[in-house]
Parts: structure tokens; C-alpha cells; sequence
């Protein structure tokens, strides 16, 4: 299955893209996304962040079970207001 | 009305939203970018947004609001890109009968809007630039 992947702030400028497509095995979690983005992007981990995940625009678990064509986004520490 | 822009927000738009017959409050709330953070002499302000589910948030927050307080109506208007010291980076705007929950709200909404609402403001100051971040607040080691 296939789903996307927005980066934004932090995250963009260390992945150097703001939006990807990627395969993953079906089943798999918002966790297991996030360590195989990490082999295909060496500089997105920041030591000791601490990220929400949203899927379809709603934040989630990390053990959340992600579908096909979701839109996932790892939430880097917020700062609006 | 809940929503992110790119243009200065327009503060007279956001009370004539709030303004309701049965209202006998209206609390308005600005925050405004500061000139200093942390000892450092800030020179602007850059907001990026994850805008869809910001403003899918942004409503949340109004919903949550209504359930804890009575009010009549809410308002919550973000800015986004560039913003020049001093001015409004958020206009909160909430209306009630009485004038304590509006105050409620108000104060309710813009804790909740620095918690969950996905929304990055990066610092600009002499120096260099930083995301700033409430989770952890630390800069980018390789800047």
C-alpha cells in the first residue's frame, strides 16, 4: 500500500522535500513508518524531539495502523500563537 | 470563523463576527511578535502552518470552548509567512452573555492553540534562526 508524507518546518528542512509518496508493507504503524523514513532520510531524526502524528488530519497513536493513500505528518514541537 | 492567512489580520473583522444581540462581552485577544526571546534580539518572525488541519484544529478548540463555556460566538484568526515585530501573529475574538466566559475562552483557546495547533514559528535574530518549538524548544543542532 501506499501512502503520503508532508514535512513541514524542522522536519522539511532536514528531509529537503516537502511532500513524498512511499510502499509500505500492509499493517504497518505510524512507528514503522517513521524508522523506515529515517533510513531514506539519514538527517530527519533530531536527538530527543518529541513529535504527534496525524493521519487524515487527525492526530493519532503511534501505534496507529496506518491505510491506503492516508496523508501522514510527523508534528514537529508546535509554536503558534 | 476559524482560519490561517498570509495577509494582516483585520481585527474589526474578527469583532463584527463575534458581535451578537445576546452578547453582552466581547473579549479580544492579540498576540504580537516581541522584539526578544531568551536573551536574543529578535529581528522577524516566520510561521508556517500544516494549514488544512490547522484550521481543522482551530475550529476544535472554538468546539471545546463552547462546551465548557456559554458563549455566543468564537473567533480565531492565525497569521502565516513573515511577520514584522509588533504585529498581531493571532487574533482570538469571543463574544458571550456574561463577560467570565468570554474571558475563559479566550485564555482557553490561546493555551490550546500553543499545544496542538500545527502551526511553526521561526525566530530570526542577529545571528542566525531557530524553530521554535514548546514540545522541547530546542534549536537545530547543524544550524
Amino acid at each position: 500500500m501506499i501512502v503520503r508524507i508532508k514535512f513541514f518546518a524542522m522536519l522539511r528542512e532536514r528531509a529537503g522535500v516537502a511532500e513524498v509518496s512511499k510502499e509500505i508493507a500492509p499493517g504497518s504503524s505510524v512507528a514503522d513508518l517513521w524508522r523506515q523514513l529515517q533510513v531514506d532520510y539519514p538527517k530527519l531524526a533530531v536527538p530527543g524531539i518529541r513529535l504527534l502524528y496525524a493521519v487524515n488530519q487527525n492526530y493519532v497513536g503511534v501505534d496507529h495502523r496506518l491505510n491506503d493513500n492516508d496523508e501522514v505528518v510527523f508534528v514537529p514541537p508546535v509554536s503558534g500563537g | 470563523m476559524f482560519r490561517v492567512t498570509e495577509r494582516p489580520i483585520d481585527l474589526d473583522e474578527l469583532i463584527r463576527y463575534v458581535t451578537d444581540p445576546e452578547a453582552g462581552a466581547i473579549v479580544p485577544f492579540i498576540g504580537t511578535t516581541r522584539n526578544n526571546n531568551e536573551g536574543r534580539k529578535v529581528i522577524a518572525l516566520d510561521y508556517v502552518a500544516y494549514p488544512e488541519m490547522a484550521e481543522k484544529e482551530l475550529a476544535r478548540i472554538g468546539a471545546d470552548a463552547a462546551k465548557k463555556w456559554p458563549i455566543c460566538k468564537m473567533a480565531i484568526v492565525h497569521r502565516l509567512g513573515p511577520v514584522q515585530i509588533g504585529e498581531a501573529s493571532v487574533i482570538i475574538a469571543v463574544s458571550s452573555a456574561h463577560r467570565d466566559a468570554a474571558f475563559a475562552a479566550s485564555r482557553f483557546a490561546i493555551e490550546e492553540i500553543k499545544k496542538t495547533v500545527p502551526i511553526w514559528k521561526k525566530e530570526v535574530f542577529e545571528g542566525g534562526e531557530v524553530w521554535i518549538g514548546t514540545q522541547t524548544g530546542q534549536p537545530l543542532p547543524d544550524r
